[in-house]
């Protein structure tokens, strides 16, 4: 068995032979032509058409796959009938009188070098763009189709890289994964072989691809691998992932666009929680009714310095804008000692857990909580918009925090800038504010019960201290009674509650938290439709 | 390049803004296909102008190789015919998507 790790760009597992998949061998020869303007007319000739074909494309992505998908194609297009790309070509075409052919390419050459000079990633990869409609051209120059990939038996192709309108044209009944040695997540293969739900896995290290074609496989598009005549053990286990996978993929079937609402009647919010941007796919694909916990963090954690007010509503806007008026709940920033970002430049704690972390930097370096506000605020105006508030202990925190909310208002109203309605709530996550639930129900719109802290603080148990893993007991009844004192004294004030921690997600808890009136799941998104199968088939009774 | 010499030898009042570019991403592929699809519609020249270096906004090479990303200030002329119909426009469309 060899195995070949790369990264893994949409998860799935595919078992098969592998198709090693090769452009057309292009040996591109340089010759005179006599008759320029015959020349010329040839490659005009051979633009219009290959437009036509790209148009084409276009209206079969759009239908097949949405407008978003297919706007590459609309680019290629504008690429093809670029005035100084076609210029370039006209002006080898008639100063050296050569072929089309030849033109083509050298003026692909520099244009795809122009981008790969580009100090941007993501300008980096366009230069397989340019290098796509060249030989879009090329072929249509040479009279060669440009259907793409046409293999015999289904398989998984193995390239050296594929070109955007390749991985489109790929016959989805023929292709059961596809595994590149170069190309990255940010390649429009990755983009597009997500929506196309094919298993997929980039820059993989294969040395010798020809070596491959033809040979039993696995690709593993959750880990990034792809095993070659794997072994009998590694087969077992790829194929009971596999089938773990389509069990699920049935399950999101039959329970997708169904409401989570109980035999007797009582509707549950079941809600995913997210970590970026990365994720909203994952929830739109499980069917989550909203985004009940969305850690900013990584806005803070993947920057050397702190985010500013346009890159976080930017970003707000977007998870607004994509979830489409359904509630979206924004945690503001969370991290403490334990979660070390350099240029918060915090002290070294004996007791991080206990220590200065979440809403307590942000009451104290006011200023960075501010800028959150004011980009959260600004984004409401796009979307359903909720406000969270972590490691709450008392009421006077939240009066500051009400304080600290009007003063950026009033700021904004001064400065002329807009901006939406946001509910505001709180995580009850410290064995303080479950306790006084009562009263800080009388001043919020909802509370989320974290149960990741909640139970280590109530138990006193660390939970990264594997030495204690024995002791600690996710059901205990003094985690379960405090979740009912929140949830009960939630209702009496007339404030909705929910469960964002892990305890969320445990399906043999889910009919206790039903019985207890909880009325918001928020769940990783794989955890969705599971949830929702036991509400629909349970009752709050 | 010439064309634009040209022109700023006929000393014609030309239309003009300039902008500080807030989306993350800088001017990618996809507003750069917008706005050369709306840049199209007019047949007044129309350019951006990042740092000295200005490309012609019907032409999608020139204006994803001005390399804008997010903080630059593009300032964005239309010299011609509709050149009033032609900035306005060029205007709402950047200030939505970039």
């Amino acid at each position: 068995m060899q195995t070949f790790a790369g990264k893994g760009v949409f998860g799935g597992i595919a078992i098969g032979r592998i198709h090693v998949y090769k452009k057309n061998e292009r040996c591109v020869k340089r010759y005179k032509v006599v008759d320029v303007e015959a020349e010329t007319e040839r490659f005009r000739k051979a633009c219009s058409d290959t437009d036509s074909e790209l148009g084409a494309l276009y209206d079969a992505t759009v239908r097949e796959i949405g407008e978003s998908n297919a706007a590459i194609f609309e680019i290629h297009r504008m690429m093809l009938k670029d005035a100084d790309f076609t210029e370039s070509i006209e002006n080898i075409i008639r100063n050296e009188g050569v072929n089309s052919e030849y033109a083509v390419c050298v003026t692909a050459d520099n244009f795809a070098q122009m981008f790969s000079a580009m100090d941007d990633e993501y300008m980096k990869a366009r230069a397989a763009d340019v290098k796509d409609i060249s030989e879009r051209i090329l072929n249509t120059l040479q009279n060669r189709s440009n259907s793409g990939i046409n293999s015999g038996e289904p398989g998984i192709i193995v390239a050296e890289d594929l070109a955007p309108s390749e991985t489109v044209q790929l016959d989805k009944s023929k292709v059961i994964a596809f595994v590149t040695r170069l190309g990255s997540a940010n390649s429009h293969t990755a983009i597009l072989a997500r929506t196309m739900n094919i298993p997929a896995v980039v820059s993989c290290g294969m040395e010798d691809i020809d070596a491959l074609d033809g040979r039993e496989a696995v690709v593993d598009g959750f880990s990034g691998k792809l095993y070659v005549e794997p072994d009998e053990e590694t087969l077992a286990l790829m194929r009971e992932q596999k089938n773990a996978h389509e069990e699920k993929k049935r399950l999101l079937q039959s329970l997708k666009g169904k409401e989570n609402i109980t035999t007797d009647g009582k509707h549950i919010m079941v809600y995913a929680n997210i970590g970026g941007l990365g994720d909203l796919a994952a929830v739109l694909e499980n069917d989550a009714g909203g985004i009940g916990l969305f850690r900013s963090e990584f806005l803070y954690l993947e920057k050397d310095r702190y985010p500013n007010e346009e890159e976080q509503f930017t970003v707000y806007k977007r998870v607004a804008q994509t979830m489409a008026g359904k509630q979206v709940i924004i945690r503001t920033l969370d991290i403490g000692a334990d979660k070390k970002i350099g240029y918060f430049d915090l002290e070294e704690e004996e007791n991080p857990a206990l220590g200065y972390r979440a809403i307590r930097i942000c009451l104290d370096r006011v200023e960075i909580f501010k800028t959150q506000l004011r980009a959260i605020l600004r984004a409401a105006l796009y979307g359903k918009i909720g406000i969270m508030y972590p490691m709450i202990i008392s009421v006077e925190e939240v009066h500051t925090i009400k304080q600290i909310m009007s003063e950026v208002k009033a700021e904004l109203d001064a400065q002329g800038i807009p901006y939406g309605k946001v509910t505001q709530g709180i995580m009850i996550e410290t064995p303080a504010a479950a306790v006084i639930s009562d009263l800080l129900a009388k001043e919020v719109d909802f509370f989320s019960i974290g149960t990741n802290d909640l139970s280590q603080y109530t138990l006193a148990l660390d939970r990264q201290n594997q030495k204690l893993d024995k002791l600690f007991d996710a059901h205990h009844p003094a985690i379960l009674r405090l979740i009912e004192t929140v949830v009960k004294n939630a209702h009496d004030k007339g404030i909705w509650a929910g469960i964002c921690g892990e305890l969320g997600a445990d399906t043999t808890l889910t009919r206790t938290f039903l019985k207890m009136g909880v009325d918001e799941l928020s769940v990783s998104p794989p955890y969705v439709l599971p949830i929702r199968d036991i509400i629909i088939n349970s009752s709050t009774k | 390049m010439n064309k634009f010499d040209r022109r700023k030898e006929r000393y014609t009042i030309m239309k003009e803004f300039t902008y500080t570019v807030t989306d993350p991403l800088g001017v990618h592929a996809r507003p750069a296909g917008i706005l050369v699809k709306e840049a199209v519609k007019f047949t007044s020249d129309i350019t951006i102008e990042k740092d000295g270096k200005s490309a012609d906004a019907k032409r999608i090479f020139g204006l994803m190789g001005l390399g804008v990303k997010q903080g630059h200030t593009i300032t964005v002329r239309a010299d011609g015919a509709d050149e009033d119909a032609a900035i306005a426009a060029m205007q709402a469309l950047i200030k939505e998507n970039m």
